[in-house]
């Protein structure tokens, strides 16, 4: 084997060392606050006491996931300006759960998202579709931290195969959240927050320093209308042909919304495509923009591994403080990796012809290496800093969906439905072999994701919760006439329809690839005809939010009114918990009336 | 068989104290809300209507490229800041009130 002797051969010490202490640093602390995780409520929900700042760094460490660390760096270098919705909507997305959801919720009181669907409706049967959806969502969020993984382990040590990276550090994130429970992940997730600003914050401002600042980059690119770039002070190296022109980048409605249009010009004749792109490539843009708006901002509310942390908030008044600086540390992080994306369209224009793990999506840890030539080992540093980063946004992440699918798994189905009177010890069993379980099917699916761009896999994790989780929690926290059947018709048929159109539209992804995915996928060939024909159901395919929450909030509407005689006959009380301050101690009350009433 | 809602005659239990609870909490909610999605929802319409205008040169930015990738942020920190500072005020009130 001569694999092992290649791969120390191409490895900088600096972007190893880094890493590794990372990643030493967070298996440390979780099997450090292993020890002191001992009853199974600290490793649902930690106990229920986390203060306000430390849960803030937790929920925003865990946020900020391999897309929000790598992908949006990598999709505004590859696609320009509509890039820039995903960190803007990943932030204002905050907004939504702060204003509709996080009070309501968390004085409701219950552990996880199927908890609430039961209590809300009185139906263990919910329970369990309810349960369905954090995996689902869960899993299709898991998919792109497998990728970051594969994408950072391949950038340190070259040479190696994407998919030992996904397996490698698959199985240790597995392994830390058996051993750990959310009590450890509470501690990790919120010092990994820090870390990652502090890697990407850093780093540009180094970057920037030596080779212009985020201004003059982005002046340096051609806007529409100008004959010559607007400031001309900075370097660039030539664009390779792959590459979008500056035109097309710098402004809204650029290649990432218009592909369907042009893929579907592209299979007119050459004298029919210019009349067809003036006709439709502008509409059918905004509706690509609206649709992806509205996945953004809605999904956040119903991502099933944020909505448990704000149990983890001994109050509601300290989960809406919460929320507040949520919104600052994320909005503060979200600034920076577009000047990535911008500084290495000028500076590493190569990376547009690369695939998969070689393409863009690797921009933030490869960026800072260019100052090598100038200042020698800084460059290796800072870069040895962004492959920390990496590592600790797609940990972070991981672990936290691992642990809120592994609660659903090992709470939901085994100590509710499968196993009620199973005994803690067992539970904690359960959990393990949960959390094992769970790791091995998303490293599994990772393997497959190569060719898929990092951000916008997540966007699809974002547009099912849109049109399940956010239909159900809003409608059910604002309209009491919901009943178990409407509430359960709009989000199976709606987080459905955009699962399927997420599926579909990554098969026909996957089909396109040219290495060894696209040999797996080939029979779905036909599917990227069919889109050429009708670029207009490619895009609702390809974001599919602009119908399925309407669809899901109307079926939930109508069917409920069908159903009205199965509205909970206790839902005046359920409400008042639902809004009333909690200092008014009708929780108490509330669980006590329920034991009473469930006696007989 | 007790009805799983014993009848409770304060105010804190009545039909009135809950739906002024709610229609407080959600036109709050709503407020806030529409201030931004008025925000966010216009961006792209004046990108669409007005791209000259948006394209304008901002210190090397264009001026969408600004708002959005910039400035968006600290206009959603100010309305969830005004939304904190209201709801926490409204749950108070609301205390006062059941208890009175």
């Amino acid at each position: 084997m001569n694999l092992p002797l290649a791969l120390i051969g191409g490895v900088d010490p600096w972007i190893f060392g880094c890493s590794f202490l990372t990643v030493a640093v967070t298996l440390w602390m979780g099997f450090r606050s292993a020890k002191t995780s001992k009853t199974a409520s600290d490793f649902f929900v930690a106990g229920r006491s986390v203060s306000v700042g430390w849960n803030a760094s937790a929920i925003s460490g865990e946020y900020l996931s391999a897309a929000s660390f790598m992908g949006v760096a990598g999709m505004v270098m590859s696609s320009g300006y509509d890039a820039l919705w995903y960190p803007v909507c990943y932030a204002c997305g905050y907004l939504f759960l702060l204003l509709f959801i996080a009070g309501p919720l968390r004085r409701f009181g219950a552990y996880t998202i199927p908890d609430f669907a039961e209590g809300r409706f009185d139906s263990p049967l919910f329970r369990k579709i309810a349960v369905c959806f954090v995996l689902f969502i869960g899993f299709f969020y898991t998919m792109p931290q497998m990728k970051g993984a594969g994408v950072t382990l391949a950038y340190i040590f070259p040479g190696l195969p994407y998919w030992v990276g996904v397996v490698v550090v698959g199985a240790v994130i597995t392994l830390n959240v058996a051993l750990g429970g959310m009590k450890g992940i509470t501690l990790v997730q919120a010092v990994q927050y820090w870390i990652k600003l502090f890697a990407i914050s850093v780093p540009v401002f180094v970057l920037m320093a030596v080779v212009g600042f985020y201004n003059t980059q982005i002046g340096a690119n051609v806007a529409p209308g100008e004959t010559a770039p607007a400031l001309s002070s900075v370097e660039r190296k030539p664009l390779v042909e792959k590459a979008p022109k500056d035109t097309a980048w710098i402004a809204p409605f650029g290649p990432l919304t218009t592909k369907a249009v042009t893929a579907a010009a592209n299979a007119l004749p050459a004298e029919q495509r210019p009349a067809f792109l003036a006709e439709h490539q502008k509409p059918y843009s905004l509706l690509y923009t609206y649709s992806l708006i509205i996945a953004l901002v809605c999904g956040t509310a119903g991502l099933p591994h944020i909505l448990v942390r704000f149990y983890t908030n001994p109050d509601g008044v300290a989960a809406k403080r919460t929320t507040m600086w949520v919104m600052i540390l994320i909005g503060v992080f979200y600034v920076f990796p577009p000047i990535f994306g911008v500084i290495g369209r000028n500076l590493l224009p190569e990376l547009y012809s690369g695939v998969g793990a070689k393409g863009t999506d690797k921009i933030v840890l490869e960026l800072p290496t260019l100052i090598s030539a100038k200042y020698g080992v800084v460059g290796s540093i800072l870069s040895g800093i962004t492959c920390a980063g990496a590592f600790a946004a797609f940990m972070s992440t991981f672990s936290g969906l691992l642990v809120s699918m592994t609660g659903a798994l090992a709470h939901d189905v085994y100590g509710r439905m499968l196993r009620p009177k199973s005994s803690p010890a067992e539970r904690m069993f359960a959990f393990k072999v949960a959390a094992v379980l769970i790791g091995g099917v998303a490293v599994t699916l990772g393997c497959f994701v190569e060719p898929l761009e990092i951000n916008f896999m997540v966007g699809q994790a974002f547009a099912i919760a849109a049109a399940s989780y956010f239909p159900l929690l809003f409608m059910s926290v604002w309209w009491r006439g919901m009943t178990m059947k409407g509430a359960a018709t709009g989000m199976l048929t709606g987080g459905l329809c955009a699962l399927g159109a997420a599926a579909l539209t990554n098969l026909g992804t996957l089909a396109l690839d040219k290495g060894p995915m696209g040999k797996i996928f080939a029979s779905f060939s036909p599917l990227n005809g069919f889109w050429a024909q009708h670029p207009l159901l490619r895009i609702l395919c390809e974001q599919p939010a602009i119908w399925t929450v309407p669809l899901a909030i109307g079926l939930m509407i109508v069917v409920s009114k069908a159903t009205s005689a199965q509205v909970p006959p206790d839902i005046r009380m359920k409400m008042l918990v639902l809004h009333a301050p909690e200092k008014l101690g009708l929780k108490q009350e509330y669980i006590q009336e329920h034991q009473a009433g469930a006696g007989h | 068989m007790s009805s799983p809602t014993p009848a409770h005659d304060d105010v804190v239990h009545s039909e009135s104290f809950l739906r002024s609870l709610m229609r407080r909490q959600l036109s709050l909610s709503i407020a806030c809300a529409g201030t931004f999605l008025v925000a966010l929802l216009g961006m792209p319409l004046l990108n669409y209507f007005a791209p000259a205008f948006m394209a304008t040169r901002v210190a090397g930015f264009t001026l969408s490229w600004l708002i959005l990738g910039v400035l968006f942020f600290p206009f959603v920190w100010i309305i969830s800041y005004v939304f904190i500072k209201r709801s926490l005020q409204l749950e108070a009130d609301e205390v006062n009130e059941a208890r009175r």
